[in-house]
This record gives structure tokens, C-alpha cells and sequence, in this order.
């Protein structure tokens, strides 16, 4: 189904239209799919409010699938990005509102917890030489532990509003976390295809002796990628205690499997080699749009768990039928 | 002075001495054969001179200055370019973005360094032709080349940066009989220009045709090292599988 080329796809077609920028034809082919079909299932999907409800919800694991694409297409995998995005939001609403410190302080928390744990993930990975799984894995334990820790268990409320206006502010209509996601995904854009940073994350993915024999210095790049991630968790984990007023250390659970699953859904490459920032976006709206239908048609969430699950290894498997027939653009 | 000096070079990983304190020089202009048996640590002495491995003890001179502890981009720049037995390509970037791997050319648009695809691709585009390989297009996908293709995109990369010294692991061993020809072509005509060149490759007659020297590895140690002119394939073969006990003939200038 998603995997046949219709035949308008050819590779002038697609570079065309899509700039270059690597979104498969698929994935768009797919949430155009899935939104006609919300539409025809439920008259209040397609609403302006219910759309901006969309993006909303989407902005949040949209910004963690955006660090992903670079982790993945780098031959690695960010499994802390929930318990980063707990962590820094629990940081951040303590500096706020248990030290009454002022919100620019709240927010430099946020993403500094969210950079330097992602940083401490890249140390581990490249020093420790031990495998990013793994020390991806343990850091969701014990970011997640230390969340509860440093909160009690209990939910930290009450952020000042220049922080709450990031999560629920509407400039000219849009809420906040959307622009911030769409900026989010234009700077990283750019940063993936048109600077060494992100042309080496591809490589390393692509050949990682190749990388480090031209020149690539490979240890220093991994470092800096799993910063880039844990930033945009610590990111992600302000966006998500400004929306809800609060430090919330339970925030963010299997935020992972949707962060992978949209990056997945997008076209980055499960096993490294070549990303796309603009594609993890319409992963991200796919599964946004998914979690609202299913929302819409009053199905229970436990079964959106079973979705989201099914959709990670069904998309990895279209990817594994493409690949086995050759490379294509 | 020589061009490269190995003193000594050792290395060792664990219990495994895979160097064990080599020694031969490379002038201007003059092709090196590299041989050895499988494990002689031909690969392993390489990957030192070029800054993938650090070696553990002697000395790496690059125009008389060490090159130990450089890491290979310094090394590169430093003027040493190989050609990997794998190639050392990154199979989904096109080739223009291979020729320039770790060397990218930027422009700056407003303060920010961003890649140049379109220098990068004229620049690759010319350096092709002159080799006169034959590649579609430099925007082309390399992994969807065809093998010698592939070789040609990392000779083009290696000889774009206008290197003093070129190190060839094997470019041969995966090519056709006409493009073989064209390889050794090619090693000749980087040695008239002035580049030093070190060839490793078990095909004896390749090494013969155009080496000026030929250094035989042997458990990780020189146990040959002559002109090619004042050895024989016998000789070299002999060395090679360690069917002499000669001692290690001094290498003369």
C-alpha cells in the first residue's frame, strides 16, 4: 500500500516538490489518507479548532522526534528523551516556583537539564564505548527516578506566566507550542542538510570508518548529537509544563516510541544513513492526527497505546520491503 | 630528506603485536610496493601513518615533522591522502559529497557556514573528468555506482586536494582487467608529478610495473626492503611466506 510508487513519483518529480528535502511521497500519501479518512468518520475533525488541536498535541513529541531524526540517522537511538523531557520540566518549575526565581531562569533550567543530561548520555556513549540502547535505556530509569526524586512524586504547580503563555499563549491565533515547533523544525532543517553537523550525523550513519577516516572527528559529533536531543527533550519537557502549568515528573512516559515511531514514519532511516527533519514533521502530524481521530471516535486510550505500537513496526517494516529493493530518492 | 619516514613504528593491540618496530622511507615522486601476507599488518601500519590508530612507540615523519598523535583530518590536511581497500565511502551521499567528505565547501549566509552543493558539485564534476572516469552523474547516489565507478570516486577524492602522498590499499583487487591498467596509469603519472606513492596490493605484477621500491611486511616487522630493479618476483614471494631466513637486508639510499 504506502510502499508502491505511483507512477507521477518519479525521483525529478519528488526533488521537485519536495526540494530535495527527502519526505517520501508514503508518508504525506499516508496522513492525507488517514485525514480523509478521520474526516469522513468524525464532521468535527476537520474544524479549525480541532486542527489547531492537532498541531498542539503534536508539538510536543514533534519537537523529541526532531532530536531523534539526528540521533537515528546517525546509527543511534535516544531512548530517554520522556524521562529527559519529566526531568527538565520538574527542574524548571522548581527554580520558578519552589526558589522563586525569575522565568528566564525557568526556562535557561529547562533546557540546560535537558542539554546536559543528553550530553551525559553522548559521554557515556563515546568515552564508555558502551552502546547507545543501553545507556539511552538506563538514563530513562534514572532521569525518570530522578524527577520523582527531586519532586517528591507530586506534580510542582504553578509556573510564571511568561512560561505558561509557551504552552498556552496564542499569538494571532496559533498557540505557541506549534510556532515554536515549526521554528524548531526550520532551524533543524537546515542544520540536517546544509551543514557539516548534519551532513556527518548522516555519514556516521551511512559509514562511520568512513567518517572517521576522512576526518570526521566521529566521538566529538556523537557528543554533540546526543546533546542536541536531550536540548530539544528539555525543550519538548518546557513546552509540556507550560501547557499544563506544571513541573509534572509522570509527564512524558512513552514519549520514546512516539518520538521514534513519527521519526520512522518520516523516512529517517532506522539503521542510520540518511534523515529528514521536514519528513519526522509529518510522522509527527500522522501519529498527532491518529492519537485526535481515535480521540474523536471515543476509543478507549489503551487501545491508541496498541496504535502507536503497531504503526512503529508496521512502518519499520515498509522500510525494510523499500530498502531490500535498492536505494531510491 | 625523505618525503615520509617511518622509525620504529610499533603498535600492539592486547597481547597481539601487530607492529613491531617498522622502518622504511618514501621519497618525491617515488612509488613504494607494499607486500605482505594476510595479517602482516599492512592495513594496521597504514591506519597508523594516516591517524586512525595511534602508534604505541617510535616515530612518524611527514616532511620532518611527526605526524603521532595528529588526528586524520590534521593528516589529511598535512598532505597524506589514502584510498582505503573498502573505499571509505558513505554509500547514500552522492558523489560530489563523497570527493568532499570532511572537507565540505561552505559559503556564509549570515554568519552561518552552510554547505555549497553546487561548488561542490563543479568542482567534483571537473575532478572526474580529469581523471576521465566515467560516472552518470556527480549527483548520483554512489552506492547505486557500479564497483570500478565506486574506486574512482575515492581516487577522485583522494587526488583532489592536491596530495604529496598517496596511500593505495588494494585498488586493484576489485577491478577489470582495462581499469587495472588505468589504476597503474595513474600511479605513474602521480609519480612524474612529484607525489609519493605507497602501493599495497598482492598482485605482484601490478607492484613490479610500477614500484621503485618494494618493502616486504612479515608478522609485523621489514624483512625486505629493496629496489625493485635488484629483486625478483621469486625473492619478493619468498619473503612474503617467510621461506628465507635472510636477516633484513639494509634498505639503501
Amino acid at each position: 500500500m504506502a510502499s508502491t510508487t505511483t507512477p507521477a513519483a518519479s525521483p525529478s518529480w519528488r526533488q521537485r516538490i519536495v526540494g530535495g528535502a527527502a519526505i517520501r511521497v508514503e508518508s504525506l500519501l499516508v496522513l492525507v489518507v488517514l485525514c480523509a479518512v478521520m474526516a469522513a468518520l468524525s464532521s468535527a475533525f476537520l474544524s479549525v479548532s480541532n486542527v489547531l488541536n492537532i498541531l498542539l498535541s503534536t508539538s510536543v513529541f514533534g519537537v523529541l522526534a526532531i532530536g531523534m531524526t539526528f540521533v537515528i540517522c546517525s546509527a543511534g537511538i535516544d531512548l530517554s528523551v520522556g524521562s529527559i523531557l519529566a526531568l527538565s520540566g520538574v527542574v524548571g518549575a522548581m527554580l520558578t516556583s519552589n526558589l522563586d526565581l525569575p522565568w528566564w531562569v525557568g526556562i535557561a533550567g529547562c533546557l540546560a537539564m535537558g542539554a546536559f543530561t543528553g550530553a551525559l548520555n553522548g559521554f557515556l556513549i563515546t568515552k564508555g564505548a558502551i552502546p547507545p540502547f543501553i545507556v539511552t535505556l538506563g538514563m530513562l530509569g534514572v532521569g525518570r527516578g530522578f524527577a520523582l526524586v527531586l519532586s517528591n512524586g507530586i506534580s510542582i504547580y504553578g509556573l510564571p506566566p511568561q512560561m505558561v503563555w509557551l504552552g498556552q499563549g496564542r499569538p494571532f491565533g496559533v498557540p505557541t507550542p506549534v510556532v515554536i515547533l515549526l521554528l524548531t523544525a526550520l532551524v533543524a532543517h537546515i542544520l540536517l542538510t546544509h551543514t557539516r553537523f548534519g551532513v556527518y550525523a548522516q555519514v556516521i550513519g551511512d559509514n562511520e570508518g568512513a567518517a572517521r577516516a576522512m576526518g570526521v572527528r566521529v566521538e566529538r559529533q556523537k557528543v554533540l548529537l546526543y546533546t542536541l536531543s536531550g536540548l530539544l527533550s528539555g525543550l519538548a519537557g518546557l513546552l509540556f509544563a507550560a501547557r499544563i502549568n506544571s513541573g509534572e515528573p509522570t509527564a512524558g512516559i512513552s514519549y520514546e516510541l512516539t518520538a521514534i515511531t513519527a521519526t520512522i514514519l518520516g523516512g529517517t532511516n532506522l539503521f542510520g544513513g540518511r534523515g529528514s527533519v521536514l519528513g519526522t514533521l509529518i510522522g509527527a502530524l500522522i501519529m498527532g492526527v491518529l492519537q485526535n481521530g481515535l480521540n474523536l471516535l471515543a476509543v478507549r486510550p489503551f487501545y491508541q497505546q496498541i496504535a502507536i505500537g503497531a504503526v512503529l513496526i508496521l512502518a519499520v517494516w515498509l522500510d525494510r520491503i523499500n530498502s531490500s529493493q535498492g536505494w531510491r530518492r | 630528506m625523505s618525503l615520509l619516514e617511518l622509525k620504529d613504528v610499533r603498535k600492539t593491540f592486547g597481547a597481539i603485536e601487530a607492529l613491531r618496530g617498522v622502518t622504511f622511507s618514501v621519497e618525491e615522486g617515488s612509488v613504494v610496493g607494499l607486500v605482505g601476507d594476510n595479517g602482516a599488518g599492512k592495513s594496521t601500519l597504514m591506519k597508523t601513518i594516516t591517524g586512525v590508530y595511534r602508534p604505541d612507540g617510535g616515530d612518524i615523519l611527514f616532511d620532518g615533522l611527526s605526524l603521532v598523535g595528529k588526528d586524520p583530518g590534521a593528516i589529511r590536511q598535512a598532505g597524506i591522502e589514502m584510498i582505503y581497500q573498502d573505499l571509505a565511502l558513505a554509500r547514500m551521499r552522492c558523489v560530489a559529497a563523497n570527493i568532499f567528505l570532511g572537507r565540505e565547501l561552505t559559503r556564509s549566509v549570515l554568519g552561518v557556514r552552510l554547505i555549497d552543493s553546487k561548488r561542490m558539485r563543479a568542482e567534483a564534476e571537473a575532478m572526474i573528468a580529469r581523471l576521465g572516469a566515467r560516472i552518470p552523474s556527480v549527483a548520483q547516489m554512489t552506492g547505486q555506482l557500479s564497483g570500478g565507478q565506486q574506486q574512482s570516486v575515492a581516487i577522485a577524492r583522494a587526488l583532489t586536494f592536491n596530495p604529496r602522498l598517496v596511500i593505495m590499499d588494494e585498488p586493484t583487487a576489485a577491478l577489470a582487467v582495462r581499469e587495472v591498467e588505468h589504476v597503474l596509469d595513474l600511479i605513474r603519472t602521480l609519480k612524474t608529478r612529484g607525489i609519493g606513492v605507497i602501493l599495497i596490493s598482492h598482485r605482484l605484477t601490478d607492484v613490479f610495473s610500477v614500484c621503485d621500491r618494494i618493502v616486504v611486511l612479515r608478522q609485523g616487522a621489514v624483512i625486505a626492503d629493496d629496489a625493485a630493479r635488484d629483486t625478483s618476483m621469486n625473492a619478493v614471494v619468498a619473503h612474503i611466506v617467510g621461506a628465507t631466513d635472510a636477516p633484513r637486508q639494509e634498505a639503501h639510499p
